[in-house]
């Protein structure tokens, strides 16, 4: 089984007398308001998702990871996690203080053992992990509307917070005991954030080729306007395999983590949490975790040669269309035929027929599928 | 603040031979390939070391929870 990333499987998770003893301290500590995507991190830090983190970046971390994509001890690390504060807020805490983190309806979520408290520069952060600053970019605007002064210190996990997802939410001890307990030695991850195409199914069975199992990974949580819900996604996946995969070759668990749109430095972020998971190679396609036009299509795939040391195998594949001649899905390496024989998988056209009612055809997308897609009034994030 | 790099020092006849080695490849200085191979190496080294510790207690308990979820028979 791949070591976690760092060598350890992080877990701060309370349970028991500890647990008992943190929700009676919680009535006395000061308490700080988190947004779901700030959740989701806390939990990702301690149920070992983000391993080696177990909590926020402290400055001399992030600075490093803003300049060299790595921790301050030289593990690879590309894309901050940090939690952000207005400076009156941040001036009600010192270093040593627990403070109570908890959800918008105020349930306890963790506790912070604050360490530091450190300003940071918003369009230096924006420029170094996003490539841009413009303020069209999802991830730009989110760090340019952060707060002023970003806290750090370990956490200690009070309780998950309940989603409709939690059937599809396995923590890595689980999906290492799950890869063990199915015979896989080597398990390849598919990162998505889209109902599935013929196109993904081609990838995802030609990397099956090489690998024991396959770890479909959809990522739950805040995405940009446009894209499918949540729970169209699972249905969607959830219908693909039961009909199309093998039950003993593939699994589905979901990755609850707000999308950045980082482009390069997002596809070493998700090759390492799906190390965490268990994972010995991922998939990474063309303009992996990108938007709109601000990434190069395979700079994605080019990173990786900066990460000799990352631990998991990238599988890289171009782009794929489906060749009428061939009558099989495609790319540039193994189709002869020229474009008018190819139809293209644009997510663009699947979506305009699907709401328009009409079942795109098999070479695009599995009728199954389709069907389950057309079942939900609004499929798409608003 | 921590200096963000610092000098390692190497003979001067390895130099030559890593300036040969990565004429014409994508890799742009001595500096940049010695980091990549040292890492990969020391990469390497800790993969071998790290040990992963679940108690049987504990995997009874996950299998347990992916029966109940249908992961497992």
């Amino acid at each position: 089984m791949i070591q976690p990333h760092g060598g350890k499987l992080i877990e701060r998770v309370l349970t028991g007398a500890k647990k008992d003893e943190a929700l009676d301290k919680a009535k006395r500590l000061p308490r700080l308001k988190l947004d779901p995507e700030s959740v989701s991190d806390v939990e990702n830090m301690a149920t070992g998702v983000y391993s080696p983190l177990e909590g926020f970046l402290g400055e001399k971390d992030f600075r490093n990871v803003l300049n060299q994509m790595r921790l301050a001890d030289d593990l690879p690390w590309t894309v901050p996690i940090v939690l952000d504060v207005d400076k009156a807020t941040a001036d009600s805490f010192k270093p040593g203080d627990e403070i109570l983190l908890v959800n918008e309806e105020d349930r306890p979520v963790a506790i912070l053992n604050l360490e530091e408290k450190y300003t940071y520069d918003k369009a230096e952060f924006a420029q170094k992990v996003f490539g841009t600053t413009d303020r069209a970019h999802p991830g730009v605007a989110k760090v340019m509307d952060m707060k002023d002064v970003l806290l750090s210190g370990k956490i200690d996990l009070i309780e998950l917070v309940p989603t409709p997802f939690d059937r599809w939410k396995l923590s890595p001890r689980e999906t290492r005991v799950l890869f063990k307990e199915k015979g896989w030695k080597t398990v390849v991850a598919f990162q998505t954030r889209n109902t599935p195409h013929i196109g993904h199914e081609y990838v995802q069975k030609t990397a099956l080729t090489f690998t024991d199992g396959i770890f479909v990974n959809p990522v739950i949580g805040k995405k940009k306007k446009g894209d499918f819900k949540d729970e169209v996604i699972l249905a969607s996946y959830e219908e693909l395999i039961r009909n199309y995969y093998l039950k003993e070759r593939a699994v589905m668990a979901i990755l609850q983590m707000e999308m950045r749109y980082a482009g390069p430095r997002e596809a070493i972020h998700h090759a390492i949490l799906r190390k965490n998971f268990g994972c010995t190679h991922i998939i990474i396609g063309r303009d992996h975790a990108g938007v709109g036009t601000y990434y190069h299509p395979y700079a994605a795939q080019e990173i990786f040669d900066e990460f000799p040391d990352l631990g998991i195998i990238p599988l890289f594949f171009r782009a794929f269309s489906f060749c009428k001649k061939c009558s099989s899905v495609v790319n540039e390496k193994t189709c002869p035929h020229p474009s008018s024989e190819h139809i293209q998988f644009s997510g663009t056209k699947i979506r305009d027929l699907l709401v328009q009612g009409v079942i795109p055809p098999a070479e695009l997308i599995r009728p199954e599928v389709a069907k389950i897609i057309m079942q939900f009034k609004e499929p798409f994030n608003d | 603040m921590d200096k963000e790099f610092t000098t390692v020092s190497i003979p001067t006849s390895l130099h030559k031979k890593i300036e040969e080695a990565i004429r014409g490849t994508e890799i742009g200085s001595v500096s940049a390939y010695i980091v990549k191979v040292v890492r990969e190496s020391l990469s390497k080294e800790k993969e071998q070391e790290a040990k992963e510790v679940f108690s049987r207690e504990d995997e009874e308990k996950v299998k347990e929870r992916l029966k109940a979820l249908g992961y497992i028979d």
